[in-house]
């Protein structure tokens, strides 16, 4: 299992801020679960498509589409970030 | 060494007092606070909403300090950033450095809040008389993160 969680605007879009994922057949890194995840249709397809308004993590850490993945991994999809 | 995130208010004093108590070798301390404007572009803002993301927020901040730490001499760092909703003339962030000199208390303020700004995890949301949305990541703020580079 991971656990992918989303923020802001993209947890508003989707419609949901966690899930928990057996890791699906061939999804070996971040990049590859942004592709599983966008094949769900919209609005995931939409909202996950432009690589400038979506940054991810891996385990606490920014990480990029090349990062691999495992079971046990959190991932988390969000904008661009916005404080201070 | 502190790093904080609450909904609570903060004291900017007390948190100059509580980094340099006990200690007489501090040469300088420089602070950042952070407010909540009261508009944005011709936008009037009624409130924000501060998310971030528990755990890695706190994470990020404490790689920020460290990256700091190994840049310039520092004798302490305090950071406090709030989340929750805001109202215009709210303090949303913190940041107070020490250093025995002023010159590596500036830069290290200054470098602190340009990577928060793009590094940390948190997010904003405007509450307008337009109704509300999530705030836009500005490329000056990026531009401002990458002249440290």
């Amino acid at each position: 299992m991971i656990t992918v969680l989303y923020f802001a605007s993209l947890r508003e879009q989707l419609g949901r801020s966690s899930e928990q994922l057996d890791c699906p057949e061939g999804v070996t890194s971040i990049g590859e679960l942004r592709t599983y995840l966008g094949a769900r249709g919209l609005p995931w397809s939409r909202v996950l498509h432009v690589d400038e308004l979506v940054m991810t993590s891996l385990n606490h850490a920014m990480a990029d589409a090349s990062a691999g993945i495992e079971a046990g991994d959190e991932i988390a999809f969000f904008p661009p970030v916005t404080g201070g | 060494m502190s790093v904080k995130i609450q909904t609570e208010d903060f004291k900017p004093q007390a948190v100059v007092d509580a980094l340099c108590k006990g200690r007489a070798d501090i040469g300088a301390v420089v602070t950042f606070v952070g407010l909540v404007r009261d508009s944005a572009q011709t936008k009037s803002i009624s409130a924000m909403e501060l998310e971030y993301y528990p755990g890695m927020t706190e994470a990020a901040l404490q790689d920020i300090v460290d990256e700091a730490h190994q840049r310039w001499q520092l004798q302490g760092v305090s950071i406090i950033h709030r989340v929750g909703k805001l109202r215009p003339a709210e303090q949303i962030v913190m940041l107070a450095v020490a250093s025995p000199h002023r010159g590596e208390a500036f830069q290290a303020c200054e470098f602190m809040i340009d990577f928060l700004k793009t590094r940390a995890p948190f997010w904003k949301k405007e509450y307008t008389t337009q109704g509300a949305h999530w705030v836009d990541a500005r490329e000056s703020d990026d531009s401002a993160r990458k002249r440290w580079n």
